[in-house]
């Protein structure tokens, strides 16, 4: 049977509920009941509903107050109101509140026959937009990345070259446009998609550390070492291993990882025997490597090792265009995740998204609208739902910067005090800054911040 | 207990109605559904059905009557009556049924006047009660309203509707009650 709409009865008098229910059913609706207007309500930030039709006249919360707070949950979803009292003056109020029509009990059945069926047409020709809006909307797909801008098609085009090659990959972008995400598209795309995708964080770890997670160790190598292991070289065998944050090791693994990459063979620490290398390298940097070979802080041929398909990510502010696409992808997710309907941002939200200038990019994006999403009452994300750190020409928390200060000044200041308003938890502070974990250690690392309260 | 999937023609109406055309239309039924088919007579619709400002009787009271007071098992229960019959928000139906369910109900009460409110020819009348009757008694087997305006199972909000639809389903709509037959048998 063809899907007609779903429509919700409000109505505090059981026989009207049932009655305009069965009416309704024998039209081939989907009907819903609320006996009051809380429950009506509850139930709207549910589901979406395609009529609302709404009596006036109700204990506790009645009609009009019920539209008020249905317009914010549903603005989509037209409400009729049913009233017994003839007067003009509430048909007048309830039209100006945003009531679609209203229908004077008793009415004709014709009439309102006549109006379901005109909203219901209505309905369908919207439903139908969106889908082909929807249609028109996603022009580029690569794995779990979506967009529409040139730039990242272009970047697909070059990921999935580089996919079906099994060269090392370079992936440049600011923290939060999708490196990792890029590079386990890339496995996903690849003749290794069977074999494991391997990740390390460069940065996270003391030098030691790195050298013994990427290598590996022989039992007794050092302290501790009783039983020996495997390092990601190893464990990625016919995969990827993916490096986050390459521009952030020492001079001596740069030294070591050049030589692994030369040589396609390593020594675990504190062992003699030669084990090859088979896994396909991917090294992502959110920071400026030529910038840093030339200030001699990133060794040359290290660079032009990894530097093989450099792949660029263009941060969020320069492809705003992907904002509609980007937060329905995101709404879409959490819906699932959720377990709760959401469709869309409302216009209001998606014009302060696109003012905003995402210096967390789309990782800032999905947060922002996670959050939302937990907080939305009903499928359509308001601006009251989207909490976004002030923009930058409002008043700082910090005061205004002195003039003298350095961009890298004001970043510094900026992250203490997002420390220390987080109790140096660094999880929080991290997405309050709109950037993951790992470049927030990488920037107290980088500006030697330390916790001193 | 009544026969497997039987249809069951009651009729509860306040003054007479002819013996001739209630067997007319329980035979009409009986082949359309190709189920067997009987006809009774009870007292009703009950008195607390009936809105004494409105002057008219709920028919969704009376179906609630009809489900916990005669219907059981397969059987489908349709309540004839001759008492005017409304839902709340409505100023009157000419019937109601559970979509699907075991009860209906149609009233002869407005079908036996001309648009215009002058009395309607018999075989006119029985035409139309026919018509209702089909058409409630789909809508117990899961049939909704059609589209097409000339089919049984089109919406009619006035006699004029009635008058326009054929005693037949459509195509579609044959189709679709064979199959929803079909389904309720294999779940009894």
């Amino acid at each position: 049977m063809k899907f007609k709409g779903s429509i919700l009865v409000v109505d505090d008098e059981e026989i009207v509920r049932d009655s305009l229910a069965s009416w309704l059913q024998e039209d081939g609706y989907r009907v819903d009941t609320a006996p009051d207007g809380p429950t009506a309500l509850a139930k709207l930030a549910q589901q979406p509903y395609d009529i609302l039709l709404v009596d006036l006249k109700m204990p506790g919360m009645d009609g009009m107050q019920v539209l008020a707070q249905a317009k914010s949950l549903q603005p989509d979803a037209p409400l009729i109101i049913m009233t017994a009292y003839a007067t003009v003056d509430t048909a007048v109020q309830a039209m100006k509140q945003g009531a679609y029509d209203y229908l004077v009990k008793p009415f004709e059945a014709e009439e309102l026959s006549l109006l379901i069926g005109k909203l219901t047409d209505t309905q369908a020709l919207r439903r139908e937009n969106v889908l082909l809006r929807k249609a028109l909307k996603r022009q580029f797909e690569f794995k779990d990345m979506v967009s529409k801008s040139p730039k990242m098609e272009a970047v697909f085009q070059l990921a999935r070259m580089a996919a079906k090659s099994g060269s090392t990959v370079l992936i440049l972008g600011e923290s939060g446009t999708g490196k990792e995400l890029l590079a386990r598209a890339i496995h996903a795309e690849s003749p290794r998609r069977d074999a494991p995708f391997v990740g390390l964080s460069c940065v996270a770890l003391t030098e030691t550390l790195l050298e013994s997670e990427l290598f590996g160790y022989e039992k007794g190598a050092f302290t501790g070492s009783a039983g020996g292991a495997r390092g990601k070289f190893e464990i990625a065998a016919a995969g990827t291993l993916f490096l986050d944050e390459i521009g952030d090791i020492s001079p001596k693994l740069q030294l070591d990882l050049l030589r692994v990459l030369d040589a396609r063979e390593f020594r675990r620490v504190g062992g003699s025997q030669l084990v090859k290398v088979d896994a396909r390298i991917i090294a992502a940097t959110n920071r400026d490597l030529k910038k840093l070979v030339e200030s001699g802080t990133f060794r040359e041929d290290l660079y032009y090792r990894l530097n093989v398909i450099p792949v660029m990510l263009p941060p969020l502010r320069e492809r705003k265009e992907d904002m509609p696409l980007l937060a329905e992808f995101f709404l879409a997710q959490f819906s699932a995740e959720m377990r709760k309907p959401l469709e869309a941002v409302s216009a209001e939200a998606l014009e302060i998204l696109m003012a905003h200038d995402w210096p967390g990019n789309v990782r800032e994006l999905r947060n922002v609208l996670e959050r939302g999403a937990v907080l939305a009452r009903g499928p359509i994300i308001t601006p009251i739902e989207l909490e976004l750190v002030q923009p930058a020409s409002a008043p700082s928390p910090l005061g205004s910067p002195e003039p003298a200060d350095s961009l890298k000044d004001v970043e510094r200041k900026h992250i203490i005090s997002t420390l220390r308003q987080h109790r140096w938890n660094i999880t929080r502070s991290a997405k309050a800054l709109g950037i993951d974990r790992v470049t927030l250690y990488s920037k107290i690392k980088r500006y030697q911040i330390r916790e001193v309260e | 207990m009544e026969a497997e999937g039987a249809i069951q023609l009651t009729w509860m109406g306040r003054g007479d109605m002819s013996p001739g055309l209630l067997e007319r239309v329980r035979r009409h039924v009986a082949r359309t559904f190709d189920r067997p088919t009987d006809l009774r007579v009870v007292n009703g619709p009950p008195e607390d059905a009936l809105d004494r400002k409105r002057g008219q009787y709920s028919s969704t009271k009376i179906l609630r009557w009809i489900v916990t007071t005669m219907a059981s098992g397969p059987t489908k229960v349709l309540g004839i009556t001759d008492v005017d019959l409304f839902i709340p928000v409505l100023t009157y139906v000419f019937g109601e049924a559970q979509v699907p369910g075991a009860a209906a109900v149609v009233s002869t009460a407005r079908l036996r006047f001309t648009y215009d409110e002058r009395p309607a020819s018999p075989p006119l009348v029985e035409a139309r009660l026919l018509k209702e009757c089909l058409h409630e008694l789909g809508h117990t087997f899961g049939l909704v309203h059609c589209p097409d305006s000339v089919c049984l199972m089109s919406r009619s909000n006035s006699v004029l509707d009635v008058d326009q639809k054929a005693a037949r389903f459509c195509r579609d709509c044959r189709q679709r009650l064979w199959e929803l037959m079909d389904e309720e048998g294999d779940e009894s």
